[in-house]
């Protein structure tokens, strides 16, 4: 290793040490604090475009490091934001709260860990929700790590709401049926029969020995579903199949990547609803009234978008001075 | 027998899927229904045929004492130890009274699941954020006027989708904040286009998939 | 065993964060573990959910009659192994044949009905809110918006005059498409950046209230 990056990593572990074990915790930035530093982060940038039509741009590295700032520091800081809710959100969680107790909702959830920042917040926000709500969940998974997610949001919801545990029976209330592989041969086949697909849910529990199952036989037995998706398979393949052919009334909650992807199919009506990315969970956090990490997260999210929007405004200024400049 | 039976059950599987979404009855549904349980199956193989094909090359590589062969041994090694959980904790799940799932909380697998997998892959894919922010600071430029509408498009869905944007346009008339342009953004131009591409693609999807189905099409067959 | 499994699971994320500084020692030990972890993920859940559940629970199932065709899709499975043989590898392709086929079939059929035909007679139909100013801008736009990307997809025809004008109107749409997918693009980066920042300061040094 090298002298420089031994002195990188040492003041990395240093740092790191001294925030596990001597800081007090935790850190909250009084609000002439969060003021001061989001000033003097503004000062960077002015500093940096100053560099910048100068001719001499910020190494990567600095960009780096300003970015992981611009997302850490909000962390600690007291703004509060108002939100506004959009209107695709506002459908989904109509189309929730007007399901009477007892209904039969099939959440399925097509995500793995990576994109659990932006989808988790919406499915905790959902599964608190319908366990409050007595509303039936079955969830299951066309991604093999989808089940777990679900089974997090479901702890999730039991250690926010400890009176759930109670009163909420799996098996009853929500049952898990896994994940098969086949991606939308997966949904074509429970069109006709969930149980063709699923012998047993997730514990090996036989399909019919379980209480909530016993009327659901295929998605004419389901009052309405969400999905949450990262991708494909996903909300694609579900309206294709389950909604276009067997008429399953769906809404869902998406990543930001594939967000904008879906609006056709919301604007045709094969949608009803639609969360995308860390904005629209937070939306359906302050509508379902139950805030999570997507309301904690917006104003580190707001500092983020600021912050590339900047970069952009740099490099573009610089770039058409340099334009002129070249004329 | 190399080219000729692939061909034909390509032909076959893929009419009767074709059909049976016209004729959703005997004997096209029994074959749909039949087909699509045997595609998961296959698909499982296809997966482990994958995650084998990965032991066989990492294997080579630690036996031929390639440069990177450390790393391929920890390739190696975190494969069995994740897969001696599942086959361990499974097989113990299911003799066990109650049934337990060897993903449960509390097993090794699923506590390999939530400290390594999870943070692992989120970290992996989330580093991208960094990367995207350099693009911005260096590459992004208005050179024309399509740049330029990207550009403008991205500025207002960016600030429009957090609070400051609206902050920052409290000024406006109601309906003509930041958020309500965004809104239209999404729910106008980018369904119109999302929409083209989208119709593009099908049309183009399913001229491959004829093509696939009668034979004309047969790359993925290999050489040979 | 959590305080471990956070411990690890912080180094892990530091180690793979530390290649913004460059690539190291650290970082790809941290890769190799990634992908052998996640193969084996995938190895199991696939015996358990599919060769377990579906195949095993199915072909046990004495109320399907239909279960010995379960075996099929296992051979057919197993030949996708062969390709690891080599003089016999060319039985995999039976396997991927019916994959491919299967596939083929069926987004033949639902990409046709539910990306084209329902999107065409989305575009064309009045919406339900139709009536008002806005409505008629949204409706008209969407309309032409599609039209002209389309339009500038097809290449059969040289873009010149008026369809070079509608093609060209078309890459205008298509390019604040592009520009609003990168808005939520950024919005999706930052936010899986956000979740790792968050068990750094939050869960691990507990810093974040």
């Amino acid at each position: 290793m090298k002298t420089k990056e031994f002195i990188v990593t040492a003041i990395i572990i240093v740092v790191l040490l001294l925030c596990k074990f001597v800081l007090p915790k935790p850190i909250q930035f009084s609000p002439t604090i969060s003021w001061i530093v989001t000033i003097l982060l503004g000062l960077v940038f002015a500093f940096i475009f100053y560099l910048t039509i100068k001719g001499k741009p910020v190494e990567r590295r600095i960009v780096f490091l300003l970015v992981g700032i611009s997302l850490v520091v909000p962390f600690f800081m007291q703004f509060k934001l108002p939100l506004k809710i959009s209107p695709e959100v506002q459908q989904v969680y109509d189309k929730l709260a007007s399901l009477p107790p007892g209904s039969k909702v099939l959440a399925s959830f097509d995500y793995d860990p990576p994109s659990a920042p932006e989808l988790q917040p919406m499915a905790e926000a959902f599964v608190k929700y319908a366990f409050e709500h007595d509303i039936k969940i079955i969830m299951m998974g066309l991604w093999p790590q989808g089940p777990q997610q679900a089974n997090q949001a479901v702890e999730a919801a039991f250690e926010e709401n400890p009176a759930l545990r109670d009163q909420v029976k799996y098996g009853v209330d929500y049952v898990n049926l896994g994940f098969q592989s086949g991606n939308e041969f997966v949904v074509l086949r429970m069109g006709e029969s969930f149980k063709s697909m699923f012998p047993s849910d997730l514990n090996y529990t036989p399909y019919d020995s379980i209480p909530l199952l016993k009327n659901v036989s295929n998605f004419s037995n389901i009052d309405w579903s969400i999905n949450f998706s990262a991708g494909k398979p996903g909300t694609v393949e579900w309206i294709q199949v389950a909604v276009d052919r067997y008429n399953l009334p769906m809404s869902a909650g998406n990543t930001a990547v594939q967000a904008p992807m879906v609006y056709p199919y919301l604007n045709a009506g094969q949608l009803l609803g639609l969360m995308g990315g860390m904005s629209g969970a937070a939306e359906f956090e302050k509508l379902t009234n139950l805030p999570g990490k997507a309301t904690t997260f917006l104003l580190s999210q707001t500092f983020a978008h600021v912050v590339v929007i900047l970069f952009i405004i740099i490099g573009n200024v610089a770039f058409l001075r340099s334009r002129k400049e070249t004329k | 027998m190399k080219r000729e039976i692939p061909i034909a059950i390509t032909f076959i599987v893929g009419t009767v899927f074709a059909l049976a979404y016209f004729i959703p009855r005997e004997p096209f549904s029994l074959f749909e229904r039949q087909f699509g349980d045997w595609f998961g199956i296959i698909a499982a193989f296809a997966i482990w045929l994958g995650a084998l094909n990965l032991m066989k090359i990492s294997a080579m590589k630690i036996a031929r004492k390639k440069p990177d062969f450390i790393y391929a041994s920890l390739i190696i090694l975190s494969f069995l130890v994740m897969i001696f959980f599942g086959f361990y904790e499974g097989y113990k799940g299911l003799f066990a009274e109650p049934q337990f799932s060897y993903r449960d909380a509390g097993t090794g697998f699923n506590w390999l699941y939530e400290y390594v997998y999870s943070a692992l892959s989120a970290t992996m894919f989330a580093l991208l954020a960094f990367f995207v922010a350099s693009a911005s600071y260096r590459a992004f430029r208005a050179r024309n006027l399509e740049a330029t509408l990207l550009l403008i498009a991205a500025f207002f869905v960016m600030l429009g989708r957090v609070p400051v944007g609206d902050m920052l346009t409290t000024w406006m008339p109601i309906g003509y904040t930041m958020s309500d342009w965004a809104n239209w953004i999404m729910s106008v131009p980018n369904t119109a286009g999302q929409r083209a591409i989208m119709i593009g693609i099908a049309l183009g999807l399913v001229s491959t998939s004829l093509r696939i189905i009668l034979g004309l099409e047969r790359s993925y067959l290999g050489g040979e | 065993m959590e305080t471990f499994g956070i411990w690890l699971a912080a180094l892990l994320t530091i180690g793979i964060i530390s290649f913004l500084y460059k690539d190291n020692v650290l970082y790809k030990a941290c890769e190799s573990i990634f992908v052998g972890i996640s193969a084996g993920y995938w190895f199991i859940t696939y015996y358990w959910d599919n060769l377990y559940r579906k195949f095993y629970l199915g072909v046990t199932d004495m109320d399907n009659p239909h279960r010995f065709f379960l075996w099929i899709a296992f051979a057919l499975g197993v030949m996708m192994l062969t390709r690891l043989i080599g003089k016999i590898g060319w039985l995999s392709r039976w396997p991927l044949a019916f994959i491919v086929g299967a596939t083929a079939g069926l987004y033949m059929m639902t990409y046709f009905v539910s990306n084209a035909f329902v999107q065409v007679g989305a575009t064309i139909k009045l919406p339900p809110d139709f009536g008002s100013v806005g409505s008629y801008i949204s409706f008209g736009m969407i309309a032409l918006g599609t039209f002209s990307g389309l339009v500038y997809f097809f290449f059969s025809k040289e873009h010149k005059g008026v369809f070079g004008g509608t093609a060209k109107l078309g890459i205008w749409f298509l390019m604040v498409t592009f520009g609003a997918s990168f808005g939520y693009t950024v919005m999706s980066r930052m936010s899986l950046m956000l979740g790792r920042l968050d068990f750094l300061f939050g869960e691990w040094l507990g810093m974040i209230n």
